[in-house]
């Protein structure tokens, strides 16, 4: 489901990716059996192009990934966590428009 | 700031926003719709539908949306991604105020924004919303495999996901403030049948608690006796209210709860302003009456508009 600027990470590179990246980086926590992901699938594509350089996209299946999601005490989907310097900035949970992301990604930037 | 004038506005892309945005782009109609979110409104968080005509098999709600938005989007109809702040109706050119500050003026309004599911109002659940309280048993059953649960209320659509529930849960413990269920009575009977799911009745959440989770809730029965329930999960399935922040009540007038009132064309009090779908006072709440009311409203709308 990941678009090209839009990177899949695992529980085994998360740490390298997320926790250590250089730039901001959203996690969008998805799974297959979850209608409102896919509905916010192709904006968080949109989003990875336009800020790409300035943040980094990355999607986590939770159905294969289930360590990240209990260490953030994720317990619903779709849930995009903002992370900068390895530390959460901020989360949302649920389908939100494009605004909504802009505005979430306005923290870390 | 901008501003920009259509012929008709439509606020809100659920089903009924969607099909009052088909009929008017179809009628080539100067016409934008504005939706906050993701176009879907709560068809989005409904796991399948087997009541909408044409679709034998039943159809996912995510499926029919994207169906709907695709039908919308072949006849041209502009959709914008922006939550309206306010509407100014007191002239006959209604003018819409949107976040960020940017205005729209129309001739026409339809108003569909829908409704949202209501919450208790106790301690603990905006914080814990996420982490173990959820209102959309189809986005996250799968986080409670094994665990223990509750659902809270006790209507068709609690009891239903209750049922639902019980494919993950070991054991889901429904919560109801009476002695009985409002739920259809074949929904009633299955859950009866189901021995994953117990009920407590009479009895009323107080508080949910938990760190980083939930952990329980506090439970009150009509005797006023305290209780805890350890629970990992709990679905609140209590109602729901009308998405209405942004409506007049001076221009538009609601019902008890905030619902809009129309007459049977869909015209509100205010000449000129629709409302369609679930935010219309009305007994009824479902997709096939929601495309109806919308197509209903974009007819009225544009009657009124040939007689300017």
């Amino acid at each position: 489901m990941a678009g090209e600027n839009v990177l899949q990470v695992t529980d085994a590179d998360f740490d390298p990716q997320v926790i250590k990246a250089d730039l901001p980086t959203l996690v969008d926590f998805w799974a297959p059996w979850c209608g409102p992901c896919k509905a916010i699938a192709p904006v968080v594509n949109e989003l990875a192009a336009e800020y790409a350089g300035r943040v980094k996209m990355c999607k986590m299946n939770v159905d294969e990934n289930p360590a990240t999601p209990g260490k953030y005490g994720i317990r619903a989907i779709p849930t995009l966590i903002l992370f900068k310097g390895g530390k959460v900035v901020d989360q949302i949970v649920g389908a939100v428009g494009k605004t909504q992301l802009i505005a979430l990604i306005g923290k870390a930037l | 700031m901008a501003s920009s004038n259509y012929q008709l506005v439509i606020i809100g892309g659920g089903p009924a926003g969607l099909a009052a945005g088909l009929y008017a782009a179809r009628a080539r109609l100067n016409v934008i719709l504005l939706e906050k979110g993701i176009p879907g409104g709560q068809v989005l968080v409904t796991d399948w539908i087997d009541n909408y005509p044409g679709f034998p098999e039943g159809i996912a709600g995510f499926e029919l949306i994207e169906r709907m938005t695709e039908q919308v989007k072949r006849f041209g109809l502009e959709i914008q991604n922006v939550e309206v702040l306010h509407l100014d109706l007191s002239k006959p050119v209604k003018t819409i105020l949107l976040e960020g500050g940017d205005t729209i003026t129309c001739q026409a309004l339809i108003i569909a924004t829908g409704a949202r599911p209501n919450q208790l109002g106790v301690p603990g659940e905006t914080d814990l919303t996420g982490k173990g309280i959820s209102y959309c048993a189809t986005c996250d059953a799968p986080f409670f495999r094994d665990q223990e649960i509750t659902v809270v209320g006790g209507g068709d659509t609690a009891i239903q996901e209750a049922i639902y529930l019980t494919k993950f849960a070991r054991l889901v413990t429904v919560i109801h403030r009476r002695d009985a269920l409002r739920a259809t009575r074949v929904i009633q009977e299955k859950a009866f049948a189901n021995d994953r799911i117990k009920f407590l009745w009479n009895s009323e959440v107080t508080r949910i608690f938990g760190k980083g989770g939930v952990e329980g809730v506090e439970v009150r029965d009509t005797q006023g006796k305290l209780s805890i329930i350890p629970v990992q999960g709990v679905f609140i399935f209590i109602g729901i209210k009308p998405n209405n922040s942004f409506v007049p009540k001076e221009e538009i007038e609601t019902d008890h709860w905030g619902f809009i009132v129309t007459d049977s064309e869909m015209q509100t009090k205010t000449i000129g302003v629709m409302a369609a779908g679930d935010i219309r006072s009305k007994k009824i709440r479902q997709v096939v009456t929601a495309v109806g009311e919308g197509a209903i409203a974009t007819l009225s709308a544009e009657e009124y508009l040939n007689r300017l």
